[in-house]
């Protein structure tokens, strides 16, 4: 079982995490670089977009542009470091210029909103400027894995499609440089994978389908496995003998939140069909969590059953 | 960028502290959709705003106004069960049966109502054209972050004050305008989204760079020089080119512009205008409404309702578990309903005694226009 997942985790090196708002990007995220530390690989979590949803579910400080510890390494079992950042565009625009050779111009073209036309010129920039700099993380960080939440605006596709918006639009000079090594990056399916994250719900899973279409058609990236988010349990059956017990408004109560339930799990296992039918890809399972926060608990016992998920599948990527 | 963003949040929440406006104080939906001339509901991606807002409007068609609803992407269900199959980017009528009010809908077309103010503004065709055709106006009208918000409150202007649209067609006279905003993670974007987008457009330095290429004279100071062929460097000569070309041709609209963005904040402003909170009872969605509330408040506008999708059923009374798995899947789905009942509390000092709707969960999508009735009678219960 742990074979089938050390096989997975060597067969890609950048693990892109997308999907719609509220399917709990973040959460797969987290867990599936929690999992990768279970097997001893040191791994990044990236947020670009500074939110707290990573650091306050490791009960850590908010991210930075810097590295900080999620997770220690623990030596009785064998599990690796888990890291995290911010990479946000400002800060990546900045520290590109000055690599550039242009700090004390990109400090003026800030003061001046020059920068604001410069983005506006050049659409995409500032996200190509963001999958530079974890292009740059992924080469030449000291990483095992690296795993990219993305932004939640559920704009994965034109998040990814920038460096190839660029290409059209830039013909030289660094920025087409920086377009044309993330490209590779992207495209290079022995190294990057994107993880699509959804709920089994109609409109997501449209979403989900269309935007994989597009991932592999015009991005030109490969696909991993879907995780299936916040799914319920078959609804156990209510016994004549345990009926007979209750009032009729317990009755009543009983039935109706088993209905409903039910109803749920129908739903569900149909949109899942659903999905398996029109997208071939394997599909990892994580259950509803009960909780409305995911805590580090949560974290460590979803990224266990993604363990199983995956050590399930019968072909990995 | 983001620190001058910020800036101008902190000068406006300071001219706004000593100015707490007006508002709409309704202590239930029906009378906050019935005193409301406009709605805005403002809340992170994926907790339903776009539902919410159909549902609203046809909540006040129920009670006999004539509403429209301007949505923003809406997802296919959503769409087909209002009948909008195509981007239409004036009011189209949804047929309801049995109903004294009338439901419109819209689908917001940013880049025809980018447009269409262009050809406001521009002093002639000739102008008009020359910016329609330009790479960097393409962009400004394309994808540009900020473009879709600005647009909506745009078309809210429009819609309020404008009996005709640019091409002449009559846009109607709605008592209620319900604004689906666009997903940003900040609901100060949507208010100072015309202002940066007028403040690009009017861009004092790169038209003071401008200057000495236009009238034909070379004098650019060598600082300016040195700016423009960094700029050059990072993304390219023709990309720079199509933008001068922009300014150029923009030349003597920003006044309009910014004038016409000026009293879109005033409308966004008004005491008949209702923000909403919309939200789910996943914590990041609660913080984000949580956010979303103070800002505004900072803003000197207050919170005339709060709508919680997704909200878990109760089902009463429940028996003790005992050792059956069939009541103990029945109080599961009980711990989950107080749950969500608890995760909602951090918002309560925000919404204080404004009327909070919370919308149950669905087994299913939506499916209809009749399962958006099912919601629209919670807003008429709330």
């Amino acid at each position: 079982m742990t074979g089938r997942l050390d096989e997975f985790f060597a067969s890609s090196k950048l693990f892109i995490v997308a999907g719609k708002g509220g399917v709990g990007k973040t959460t797969v995220a987290a867990s599936l670089a929690r999992l990768a530390t279970t097997r001893g690989l040191r791994t990044l979590l990236i947020d670009v977009e500074r939110k707290n949803g990573i650091a306050a579910a490791f009960g850590v400080p908010p991210l930075s542009y810097e590295e900080h510890i999620l997770v220690e390494a623990d030596p009785t079992t064998g599990s690796a470091q888990l890291l995290g950042r911010t990479v946000t565009p400002d800060d990546a625009l900045v520290e590109w210029l000055g690599d550039h050779g242009l700090r004390r111009l990109g400090d003026r073209m800030v003061a001046t909103g020059l920068v604001d036309i410069i983005a506006t010129a050049t659409p995409g920039i500032r996200d190509l400027l963001v999958l530079g700099k974890v292009k740059q993380l992924v080469i030449e960080g000291s990483y095992d894995i690296v795993v990219l939440d993305t932004p939640a605006s559920g704009h994965a596709i034109s998040f990814l499609r920038s460096p190839l918006g660029l290409v059209e639009a830039v013909r030289s000079g660094p920025i087409r440089r920086q377009a044309d090594e993330v490209l590779t990056l992207l495209h290079d399916p022995k190294r990057t994978h994107v993880v699509l994250v959804t709920l089994a719900e109609e409109t997501p899973i449209n979403e989900l389908v269309e935007t994989a279409y597009q991932l592999e058609e015009t991005v030109g990236v490969a696909l991993g496995p879907i995780v299936v988010n916040a799914l319920v349990d078959p609804v156990p059956v209510l016994a004549t003998t345990t009926a007979a017990k209750l009032s009729g408004e317990e009755l009543r109560a009983v039935e109706g939140a088993l209905d409903f339930e039910r109803a749920r799990y129908l739903s569900q296992t149909t949109q899942r069909e659903r999905l398996a039918a029109v997208l071939p890809l394997p599909q990892l399972r994580l259950a509803e969590q009960t909780g409305v926060r995911v805590d580090r608990d949560d974290i460590f016992h979803l990224a266990e059953t993604l363990g199983a998920e995956i050590a399930a599948i019968e072909r990995v990527l | 960028m983001a620190r001058r963003t910020k800036t101008d949040a902190a000068a406006a929440a300071d001219s706004a502290d000593t100015s707490e406006i007006a508002v709409v104080r309704a202590s239930t939906f029906v009378e906050l959709i019935r005193q409301s001339r406009i709605v805005l509901c403002c809340g992170t991606g994926g907790v339903g705003k776009t539902t919410a807002a159909a549902a609203i409007a046809l909540a006040a068609a129920d009670e006999g106004r004539r509403a429209v609803v301007v949505t923003i992407d809406p997802a296919k269900r959503l769409a087909d069960a209002l009948g909008l199959g195509v981007l239409t980017n004036r009011p189209v009528r949804v047929e309801l049966p049995n109903t004294t009010g009338e439901l419109w809908a819209l689908m917001l077309d940013t880049k025809a109502t980018f447009d269409d103010l262009v050809r406001r503004h521009a002093a002639s065709d000739a102008q008009a054209d020359r910016i329609l055709v330009n790479a960097f106006y393409k962009n400004i009208s394309g994808a540009l972050g900020g473009t879709q918000e600005y647009m909506a409150t745009e078309k809210l202007y429009e819609l309020v004050n404008e009996p005709v649209d640019a091409t002449g067609d009559p846009l109607g006279s709605f008592d209620l305008i319900v604004i689906d905003t666009p997903p940003t993670r900040n609901a100060l974007d949507f208010l100072s989204a015309p202002e940066r987008l007028t403040r690009l457009l009017d861009n004092r330095v790169f038209r003071a760079l401008m200057a000495p290429a236009r009238s034909g004279l070379r004098v650019m100071g060598a600082a300016s020089q040195l700016v423009l062929r960094a700029v050059g460097k990072v993304i390219g000569g023709e990309v720079l080119a199509d933008a001068v070309a922009f300014f150029q041709a923009f030349e003597g609209m920003e006044a309009g512009f910014r004038d016409r963005a000026q009293k879109v904040l005033i409308l966004l402003r008004e005491p008949s205008t209702s923000w909403l909170l919309i939200t789910t009872p996943r914590a990041e969605a609660v913080e984000e409404a949580v956010f979303f509330g103070n800002e505004l408040r900072k803003h000197g506008l207050s919170i005339a309702g709060l709508v919680a999708n997704r909200m878990y059923p109760e089902f009463d009374p429940l028996p003790d578990a005992g050792s059956s798995a069939a009541v103990q899947r029945a109080r599961h789905g009980a711990e989950l309903a107080s749950a969500h009942q608890i995760a909602l509390q951090p918002l309560a000092s925000i919404v204080k005694d404004a009327p909070v709707a919370q919308v149950p969960l669905a087994p299913e999508d939506l499916h209809e226009l009749s399962s958006l009735e099912t919601i629209a009678a919670v807003f008429r219960a709330s």
